[in-house]
This record gives structure tokens, sequence and C-alpha cells, in this order.
């Protein structure tokens, strides 16, 4: 059924199927595309912004768009990633993230993208917002001042019969992520560490375990974030 | 609590779907939701109760807590601000002893903010108890506030009724209509039923061929053709397909669908029966905002009597198979759900976030089925296309705006009201209709729009120079730009944002951080350049409408009143670091008894 088509990348000749969105079919010709709350094989959010791409001129969500034949795509060009860095920025000053503190730095992929991004200090005033972490699950940590509001928790752990263990509360900048403790309670040993893995910053974690992984050989500590995507072809 | 929750679920054949209809009618017989109600939902329509918990807090008028036997909702628009609300919300303070955002010591009056309610020409005006009070003024407060404590039925709280069907049995609303210029398409006499039995004599592609030739664009604000848009969804195969009416006006200073929905409803619904019949819906959906609740038992009556005429139901018209029913969905507090997605997931239960595109809803829609939504507007003038043909339509108006457009027209004026006028009317024009003198400024389109000064008042409104959805507010010239209107703008952005994306939750919030560092004049001259800069992210990377124009008020406002900010900044320094050291050892030195030696 599937049929292939061809596209560009900042000039660069790439082959996918048809209707796979951007971000995947990219890494999967050997670019990458920045994104942070994408995850492969899981409906997009297209909530982050930092996959924004040019296609015939307009900017749009890599993860949201799906492939056609013929497309040109900016990619990799000093426009979107200024816009990138700044979002990234935007999600440090709207948080509490103190790097050296935290359980995920190395593998956390918002500090990640900073280095990629070169960011020495943000462009904007830091708000120091007051954030309550939620600490009653007896596996589970939710610490909201590091929640960047991707949504992959929401998207990816359910109950078995289909229910959402996750969701939004409140909206605007008083969004966060809210869990129900109750459903919780019956996620397998494997579950929440998806739900752990998932995270792509130190905002859900797994109680019991700490720095189990030392510093310095952490997934980003050795390779910047989208490397292992660039090397394969 | 009189119904139990269950039986509520119950009357929505526990369908999670229709969650904002049960949420709706808990929070009215009880005053809030409580904890226990928000389990039994979850437990009865067999969700998580996060699920029930991130529709609820998503809408301003879902509360979990208790809020009042009474209870204000103040307008915080800027029109309101403008007409004296400040003194309107003290008077209310003083009378009700307690502050905004909270309830009285004794649990009986609750006073609150809210976004524009839709009343521009008669501000300040809150809604109490579901009525709507208009051109409030301390001594009326006063009364209220006594009248409350009596203990009087909101009702009897009511002493005139206002013009039209205001005054009607079922409204009993002292809104008044303050319809000031009737055009030939929305206001002029019309007998119900025409174009409806026009259509039963053609094919649903003729239908769409005439409102394709009419060039008729949506009137909600963006001007996507609405003849085109049917198209489209004609095109997607599908068993079933949805016609949805947007009436959730509340881009701040738009009041026109207050008015038609009181004085043409029969208008409104007609037209969503012929967008029925081109599309071959059998179901349409009327999504009304929560503050227009006050016209809820007038339109259902209508639609009863529209029902017994034959003009919705079965077999339309006595025309074999075509269906076509219509009902009203509420929405709860929330400016983002006028975007048609995330309206759609409103009627869906879930809270107003808009999609992601494609699937546009022409698509995939609602309930995933191919679904159309337009404007009341929109629908109103399809009626009238249909009656009197495309070539009519388009002798009026401009080269690209086909018709004619009502405007809101609220601020700094004699007259404010509704305007029907023909699309290319000059701005200088305007002004000269409304009565209005010493024009500092106008809001052309709302806060998502553009605020001109008087070297655009030669530009006229139409697609192709100065589009609006209708809101227009006239700003005099003894008005703080950046207090009164730039940053009420920009504080309702913040408000009123899904908080999905990134930079339309962050980047507003640090937008009005700068203003306010530059307002305070701690600023230095090139952060008016950087804070501009700064705008131009949420054009780039937002979903929504919302979020692309959140920037919008600071965008327009430095581009046509630069001296406004140039006022406040330090012309000798290019930056400031808003740091006052003198206030941040305050607190220190108040402790051990010093004086700061700086």
């Amino acid at each position: 059924m599937s049929e292939k088509v061809k596209f560009t990348i900042d000039g660069k000749e790439c082959v996918a199927e048809r209707g796979q969105n951007l971000v995947d079919a990219a890494a999967d010709n050997g670019v990458y595309i920045p994104s942070l709350c994408h995850l492969r094989d899981v409906i997009p959010a297209g909530s982050c912004r930092i996959c924004n791409i040019k296609n015939a001129g307009r900017i749009m969500t890599a993860c949201t768009t799906p492939v056609e034949q013929g497309m040109e795509i900016e990619n990799d060009i000093s426009e979107l990633n200024d816009m990138r860095k700044a979002i990234v920025e935007m999600l440090f000053v709207e948080g509490n993230h103190f790097c050296p503190a935290c359980e995920k730095s190395g593998n956390c992929e918002l500090q990640a993208l900073a280095y990629r991004f070169q960011m020495m200090v943000p462009r904007y005033p830091y708000e120091f917002p007051i954030k309550t972490p939620d600490t009653q699950d007896s596996r589970l940590w939710i610490e909201r001042n590091r929640c960047i509001k991707c949504k992959r928790c929401i998207r990816t752990i359910k109950t078995e019969d289909g229910k959402n263990i996750f969701a939004f509360q409140e909206r605007g900048h008083k969004v966060e992520i809210n869990i129900d403790h109750e459903l919780a309670a019956g996620l397998s040993e494997e579950k929440i560490q998806e739900a752990t893995d998932n995270c792509p910053v130190g905002s859900i974690l797994k109680k019991g375990t700490g720095f189990s992984q030392p510093i310095g050989t952490r997934r980003f500590d050795k390779e910047a974030i989208g490397s292992d995507i660039e090397k394969v072809v | 609590m009189g119904k139990s929750v269950k039986s509520i679920c119950e009357e929505y054949n526990n369908d999670a779907t229709r969650l904002m209809d049960i949420l709706l009618e808990i929070q009215c017989k009880n005053g809030h939701i409580p904890d226990e109600a928000i389990e039994e939902v979850a437990k009865t329509l067999n969700i998580s109760k996060v699920d029930v918990i991130q529709t609820l807090s998503f809408y301003h008028f879902f509360t979990r807590d208790n809020i009042g036997d009474y209870t204000v909702y103040l307008n915080n628009s800027a029109v309101a601000d403008m007409m004296g609300r400040a003194d309107v919300a003290e008077a209310f303070e003083k009378e009700a002893g307690c502050k905004f955002e909270s309830l009285s010591e004794d649990g009986k009056i609750g006073l609150y903010s809210t976004s524009c309610i839709g009343m521009s020409d008669q501000e300040p005006a809150a809604i109490i108890n579901g009525k709507v009070f208009t051109k409030l003024d301390p001594y009326k407060v006063k009364d209220l506030v006594l009248d409350m404590k009596a203990g009087k039925t909101i009702d009897e709280m009511v002493e005139k009724y206002g013009d039209g069907h205001n005054a009607s049995d079922l409204v009993k609303s002292m809104v008044f209509n303050n319809i000031r210029k009737k055009g030939p398409v929305l206001f002029s006499d019309y007998e119900t039923g025409t174009s409806l039995k026009k259509v039963t004599g053609m094919t649903p592609d003729e239908v769409v061929g005439i409102v394709k030739d009419s060039y008729l664009r949506g009137r909600g604000g963006a001007g996507f053709p609405v003849g085109l848009k049917w198209d489209f969804c004609r095109r997607t195969q599908s068993e079933e397909t949805y016609l949805m009416c947007n009436a959730d006006e509340g881009e701040p200073g738009t009041f026109k669908e207050r008015v038609l929905l009181t004085e043409k409803p029969k208008l409104v619904f007609e037209g969503m029966a012929v967008a029925g019949y081109a599309l071959d819906a059998k179901q349409g959906i009327l999504y009304l905002r929560y503050e227009y609740k006050y016209l809820k038992n007038y339109l259902e009556s209508v639609l009863n009597e529209m029902r017994e005429a034959n003009l919705l139901g079965k077999n339309i018209l006595g025309k074999e198979g075509f269906d076509f029913d219509i009902r009203i969905q509420f929405g709860a507090g929330a400016y983002v759900c006028g975007e048609e997605t995330a309206l759609i997931e409103s009627c869906e239960g879930k809270r107003g976030e808009p999609r992601n595109r494609p699937p546009f809803p022409v698509q995939k829609g609602y309930m995933d089925e191919p679904t159309v939504v337009n404007n009341v507007e929109s629908l109103c003038s399809v009626v009238r296309i249909i009656e009197k043909g495309a070539d009519w339509f388009t002798m009026m108006g401009s080269r690209e705006s086909a018709g004619t457009k009502l405007l809101s027209i609220s601020g700094d004026c004699k007259y404010q009201g509704v305007y029907e006028i023909e699309w290319g009317m000059r701005i200088r024009d305007i002004i000269e209709m409304v009565g209005a003198e010493d024009v500092k400024a106008i809001q052309v389109g709302g806060p998502s729009g553009t605020l001109i000064s008087p070297r655009d008042f030669k530009r006229t409104i139409c697609f192709e120079d100065l589009p609006t959805g209708g809101s227009m507010i006239i700003i005099g010239h003894n008005r703080n730009l950046l207090r009164d209107i730039v940053l009420n703008f920009t504080e309702f952005f913040i408000e009123e944002s899904c908080g999905s994306c990134t930079v339309c939750r962050a980047n507003t919030v640090i937008l009005k951080d700068k203003l306010l560092k530059i307002m305070s004049g701690k600023a230095g001259k090139e952060e008016i350049d950087e804070l501009k800069n700064w705008t131009k992210f949420n054009k780039m990377a937002n979903r929504c409408g919302l979020g692309q124009t959140a920037a919008n008020p600071i965008l327009t406002s430095i581009e046509n009143f630069r001296e406004e900010y140039e006022k406040h900044v330090k012309m000798d320094e290019d930056f400031d670091t808003g740091f006052d050291l003198a206030s941040a050892v305050e607190e220190s030195c108040d402790y051990v008894g010093r004086k700061p030696n700086l």
C-alpha cells in the first residue's frame, strides 16, 4: 500500500512514505529536525513548535505535516534556528530549570537542545514561577517546576482499558499536568518506567531510584542531541 | 443537590462527548461542581477523573468552589474600563464587603472578573446569576447589593427591560439592541422560509454554486470564502456531515451576533437549514457562548416554532429526505472556542484546544466527520443571497469584499451600537457616522486586529485593506493607550490562551512583563525595538489565530504609536537592567534598622 515519494530538505534529496510525518521522514533520511514534544509512532501534539519548518514559504510544524511528493522543505536556516532557540529560552524562563540539581541532567532533551543551539543565557528575564510538585503517588513524582507541557505522558501512558492517567488542568500560562492517582496505582512497573523515559525533562520521575547512571556517561553528555540521526546516512 | 449527577448524565445517555452539558447542568443546579460530583461523573461516563477536571478547569464559568448565592461576573474589557469599570468595581467591593475574585464572608456574594461579555455598547456591564446588568454605576451597584442582601430573585432585580425581543417574556433582559444603521442584507424585511422554499427546488450543488458566485467571505474575521468551504466539505465522502454555527463571539468589542440572535434568530436558523441542505447535513449545532445564556429559552422557543412550521425537522417544507434539526450547545467561557477546531473540541466535551491541521474540519471535524463551521452573520447573509441572487449581493461592497458587514462600534463616540455598512467604507466616514470627535486611535477588529492612528483614517474597511470581524473600538484623546488599551488586550490574551503552544503560553507573558517595565520608566531606548522583535515569534510559531495575533496589540501600537513608548523610556540609555538596589535591600535594612547607603 505504501507509496514512496521524493522531497528535499535544504536541497538534500530524501525519500519517504507518502503521508509520514516530516520529523520522522527526515530522521530516516539522516536529517535532524529539532523537536521536543514529538515521539515516533505517537500521534503528534504540535505544541512545542520547535520542529517548525518552511514549506513553500509557510512556517508549519514538521511533526504535523505529512510528506508529499516534491516538497521543498527549509529546515536548517537562521530564521528558524533563532526561533527554535527562542522557544527553548522561553521554556527555560517560564519554568524553574536548575540543571545541576536535576536527576535528568544529561538525559534531558530541553537541556540538550539548549546546548545544541548554544544558549548561554536566555534573552528573556526569568519568571521564577511558583509551582507545586505532586509527590502524593507512591511510585511517581510529578515535578511541575520542570514540565514543558509536551503532553507525551498524556498521549502515551494509559490504563489497559484506554483511560487517561495524565491530563492537563487549567489553561494558558497556568496549565499544568495532573495525574489520576487511583488509576496510576494500577500501572505496571514497565509503564512507570515508560512514563519516566518518555518525559523529555525531569518532570516525571520514578521514586526510589536516582542517579543510577553517573553524570558524564549520559545520553547527551558526549554527543549533541540529533547527532545520532545525522550520523546514520 | 436537586437532581442527582447520575440522572443528569443519563439525560445525555452517559455520553462523554456531552460533558460540557453535564457540567453546565451541575454548575447551574449546584452553584459549583464539587469533588464528589467530579468522581460521580467520571464513574458514570467511564472516563478518568483527570479528564473531567481537564474540561472543567479549562472553562471560566465552571468552578470547583462555591461562588456564592449571587455571583457577579464583571466584565474587565478595555471598553468596560473606558466606561468607568473601576468605580463600579470599587462600589461592588465596598457594598459586598469582599474583594474581586473572592466570596463574601457569609458566602452570599461572589465577585469575579470576566473577559468581554458582548455588551461593549452598554458598559460597564456584569452577568449576575446568568442575567445581564448593563450601564452600571456606583449607585446602581449599591441598590443591587441591597437587593441581594434582601434575598430578591434575580428577575426581581431587573427593573426595566430593553428594546425589541429583549423585553419579551422569554428574555426579560435590560439589554438594548442599539441598532443604529439597518442595511439591505441583514436588517431589511424578509419573510421567513422564502429561501428555504427556494432551495428545495434546487440541487445542493446549485445552492453551493450560488453561494460561491456571491463571493461571500466568512464574517467571523478570517474571511474564508463560504462557498468554497462548503464545496470542500461536499467533496469528502462520508455518511454523516455536520453544520455548526459559531456564535461564540468573544472578540472584545464585538456584540453584533448578540443583536442578530435577539432580533433575527429565524434568519440564523434558516441559514443553518439552507447550509444543511447544501451539505446534506442532518444535524446542526449552534455553539452559543455562555454569556448569552439569557437568550436560551427564547431561542429554544423559536426553534420549536420553526419545527412546527416544518422549517426544521423531517421532510422540511415537504421535500422528501430533507431532514435537518438544530441543537444549542453552550460554551462555558473561553474566547479560544471561537476558533473553529477548538469549538469542535468543546462540542465533544473536551478542553477547547485548537486542533492541528491537516486534517481540516471539512475533512474530519465533529466526531471525526466532515464539518462546516460558519459564523452567525455569514449564515444570515446566505439566506438573503439565495433569496435575491448572487448578482444582487456582489453589487454591494468592494472588489474583494462583496455585500455588507455588521460593525459593533463602541468606545469614545456618541452612538455606540450595531451598524450594517457596505464593505469599503472609509474610516473617516465611520467616525462621522458614530459621532466621534478628537479620535486618537481606533482598534479595528478587536485585540487580534490593528490599532490604527489618524494617519490611517483614509483607509477603508474591507478584506483588501482593513479587514475586521466586526469589532471597532473608538479611542479618544484623553486615553492612555499603553495602560488602557495595549496592556488590557495583552492581559486578555494571557487569560484566554489555551496553553498548548509554547510561544502563545509563555511569550505573551514575557511581552507583558517587558511592556510593564517600559511603562514603569525603567527601560532604555533599545528596549522598544527589542520588544517589537520579540513579538514576531507569536506569528511564526503558534497553531491558531489566538496565538498568532496575541502580540498584535503591542506590535501595532509600536508601529503606529511609537511616541507613546518613547515617552516612557530613558532615551539616553540603551538598556536598563530594571534592577533597583534600594528596593532590593529595603526589607533587610528595615530588619536591622539601617538606612541603605547608596
